[in-house]
């Protein structure tokens, strides 16, 4: 067919669905980041490591429970999810009404404590997980071979990044929520218990990774750095597509997702940056972020 | 009568001191530097340590009364760090050697630094052979293996089984390109052609993209040229790609027990990779895995640890034989000096551009149903003797080799 810079139009249909799917991973935990700070004003560090917290939970299912994946789907953001609740009651309830800043100092203490406790328990070098028996395999689509495991977490990321959204934006449930963040006062004096509905919400959040940790287990290692590497690009990820903008979130995943399969096909040296010079220029551009409502 | 008193003091200072060993600070402190929190500290992390300290009660330094102290700490794989804490250790710390250091762009900063402070380097992690090539150092000796002997040993066996394609997928930093460049040379001169390369960032995560421009080179070999956790995914996601399955095969230049394990046998069988040492070949080398496994977590140990145990102990035969460790170059000059001959590596020597001498080993990694114990990974391809094994003397490029 064409042929751009070099690369033939194969390849580069090939890198593009690499990048989407990379993407999906981005926009599922930059999701759940922007739901907990859009709707609790937490910048949630912790994040990377309830990433990696979903995935140890389904390689534990696995070796204890004997259950598969399709289980692990369900019970590790729930058991994570009930992790995070924890967390919540306890440490974040009292942060709410202080800077920013002491919420992330707290998850960034956490996270470094989740990490270094699973490192000293299970090395670095990761332990196996295997792709679900129904996944296997791939379809050859003429310019690349797809597993059907990644077109699976495409899908599936698309599924709950645009159920979310419908949740919060469209549904009575999401309104409370929003509602809740903006006048937590008055929607208490209409008789909803907001603070079960933020401790909830943080949950969700933190599901939300945990899930992301689960689809990761079989094609990434189930490592304890595995939400290290990842949580800076998340962060970056959030901060372009604004801060509390869900939809914001969702777009910016995938899309720089794909920005990021472009450079690692003409430019693979500076994959790892590209994301970050995206954001200082937009920054400049629009502080808010592109979605963003403003500080 | 005071200057007789201080005339006095000062004879009976130089007289008492001639007899016994001058260790500076009356103590011989190692320092066990490396990655133990990252990439690679499974196959090195504190299991260096604790392969240098069993090193220490092994020689006996207590009964022959000297004092050995160990300290351990993490370069988290950057050089900035690495460099601060070997500074740290050496002016601070009173630090004598420093051994290990993974991570080959550490490996090279920790290089200058020792020799500007006239200290020990023993090199048992790094991998890059410009470490006794043009980088090389009257105080530094590479103790395990380099990207020569890998490219030599790995690359020639592959190209001479069939496989004169190549694409290297390469670790963006000092080893990656050390590995690359030597390997590269060595398809070239076996009468193989390398079809490309592309360089990932170091750590990376995510490698689909660019097994994907490897498959679409339709090269042979895709080699991989980084390590740790990159070769552990790299391996993984070339799996999912089915790239094995469309005809191309993976060499893993550097691949160590570790990564087999974190693998498992299922994905990882038929790996071909060479390496120094193997816990499971002799009976002695699985005596001190036996020892070591339950201080570590259950990890077995590399060739890694077993270089850190081997160079400790020459380190200690040489400085119980200058009864001294002032001075870093004349205790590396003694170590060239004396051949080596310890429990893991048998007898060995160390060469003038400061390369340490032994054979390597093809390995082979079994199936599944082959494997006899926990941690019996390997089979072995083939030994490669001594005296093969490195790269010659002369074609180095150290300045210290009088050509």
């Amino acid at each position: 067919m064409f042929e751009l810079l070099g690369i033939s139009s194969q390849a580069l249909f090939g890198q593009l669905l690499i990048g989407l799917i990379n993407g999906s991973f981005y926009a599922l935990l930059s999701l759940g980041l922007a739901v907990i700070f859009g709707m609790l004003n937490i910048i949630n560090f912790t994040h990377g490591a309830q990433y990696m917290l979903g995935a140890f939970a389904a390689y534990f299912v696995l070796q204890y429970a004997g259950l598969g994946y399709w289980w692990a789907i369900l019970l590790a953001p729930l058991i994570v999810g009930i992790t995070g609740i924890i967390v919540e009651r306890l440490f974040l309830q009292w942060l709410y009404k202080l800077d920013h800043l002491y919420g992330l100092l707290l998850t960034f203490g956490l996270a470094l404590i989740f990490e270094g406790t699973f490192r000293n328990f299970f090395g670095s070098s990761g332990l196996p997980y295997s792709v679900p028996p129904a996944l296997q395999g791939g379809q050859n689509l003429g310019f690349m071979f797809l597993p059907n495991y990644r077109a699976w977490v495409v899908v599936f990321s698309l599924a709950v990044c645009l159920t979310t959204w419908f949740v919060i934006e469209r549904t009575k449930l999401g309104s409370y929520l929003r509602a809740a963040t903006e006048n937590p006062t008055l929607v208490r004096a209409f008789g909803i218990n907001v603070p079960r509905m933020i401790t909830l919400t943080y949950g969700f959040g933190v599901a939300l990774a945990a899930l992301a940790g689960v689809m990761a287990a079989p094609v990434y290692n189930v490592s304890p750095q595995m939400g290290a590497n990842l949580i800076i690009v998340v962060f970056a990820v959030v901060v372009i597509g604004g801060m509390g903008s869900i939809m914001g979130a969702i777009v910016t995943g995938f899309g720089l997702g794909l920005i990021e399969g472009l450079t690692k096909v003409f430019f693979p040296e500076a994959s790892n940056t590209v994301i970050f010079i995206i954001m200082a220029i937009v920054l400049l551009i629009r502080p808010a972020g592109l979605f963003g409502r403003g500080a | 009568m005071k200057r007789l008193i201080t005339l006095a003091a000062l004879a009976i200072t130089f007289g008492c001191g001639s007899a016994q060993a001058q260790y500076t600070d009356g103590a011989i402190k190692i320092g066990v530097m490396n990655d133990m929190s990252g990439t690679y500290s499974d196959l090195s992390g504190q299991g260096s340590v604790i392969a240098a300290r069993m090193a220490v009660e092994d020689f006996g330094a207590a009964a022959k009364g000297m004092k050995v102290e160990i300290v351990g700490a993490d370069h988290q794989n950057k050089p900035d760090v690495g460099s601060n804490v070997a500074r740290t250790w050496i002016d601070v710390d009173k630090v004598d050697v420093i051994v290990d250091v993974p991570t080959s762009s550490v490996a090279l900063a920790v290089n200058e630094i020792v020799r500007d402070k006239n200290k020990v380097f023993l090199v048992s992690g790094a991998a890059a052979s410009d470490l006794t090539g043009p980088k090389c150092t009257p105080n530094t000796i590479h103790w395990t293996y380099d990207t020569w002997a890998l490219a030599n040993g790995t690359g020639k066996a592959i190209v001479k089984t069939g496989g004169d394609t190549w694409f290297f997928l390469t670790a963006d930093y000092a080893f990656g390109h050390a590995l690359e460049r030597d390997t590269a040379a060595v398809v070239e001169k076996n009468g193989g052609k390398v079809l490309g390369k592309v360089r990932h960032p170091f750590p990376g995560t995510d490698f689909s993209s660019f097994l994907l421009q490897a498959q679409a080179s339709k090269a042979k070999i895709i080699g991989l040229a980084n390590a740790g956790a990159d070769t552990i995914n790299s391996i993984k996601q070339a799996a999912e790609f089915g790239i094995t399955q469309s005809g191309q095969n993976l060499a893993a230049l550097l691949a160590f027990i570790t990564d087999v394990h974190a693998l498992g046998l299922q994905t990882a069988q038929g790996l071909i990779m060479t390496e120094a040492w193997y816990w499971y070949l002799n009976d002695a080398n699985r005596e001190i895995a036996k020892k070591f496994a339950p201080q570590d977590k259950g990890i077995h140990p590399t060739m890694i640890h077993a270089g850190v145990y081997s160079a400790v102990t020459h380190y200690l035969k040489a400085v119980e034989a200058l009864k001294s460790d002032a001075d870093g170059k004349a205790v590396v000059a003694k170590m060239k000096e004396m051949p080596t001959d310890d429990k893991l590596f048998g007898k060995g020597v160390v060469r003038a551009d400061g390369r340490k001498i032994h054979p390597m080993y093809l390995f082979e990694v079994k199936k599944p149903a082959e494997s006899k114990a926990p941690w019996d990974y390997y089979k072995l391809r083939a030994t490669i003797p001594a005296d093969e094994a490195f790269r010659p003397l002369a074609e180095g490029g150290c300045p210290l080799v009088k050509s």
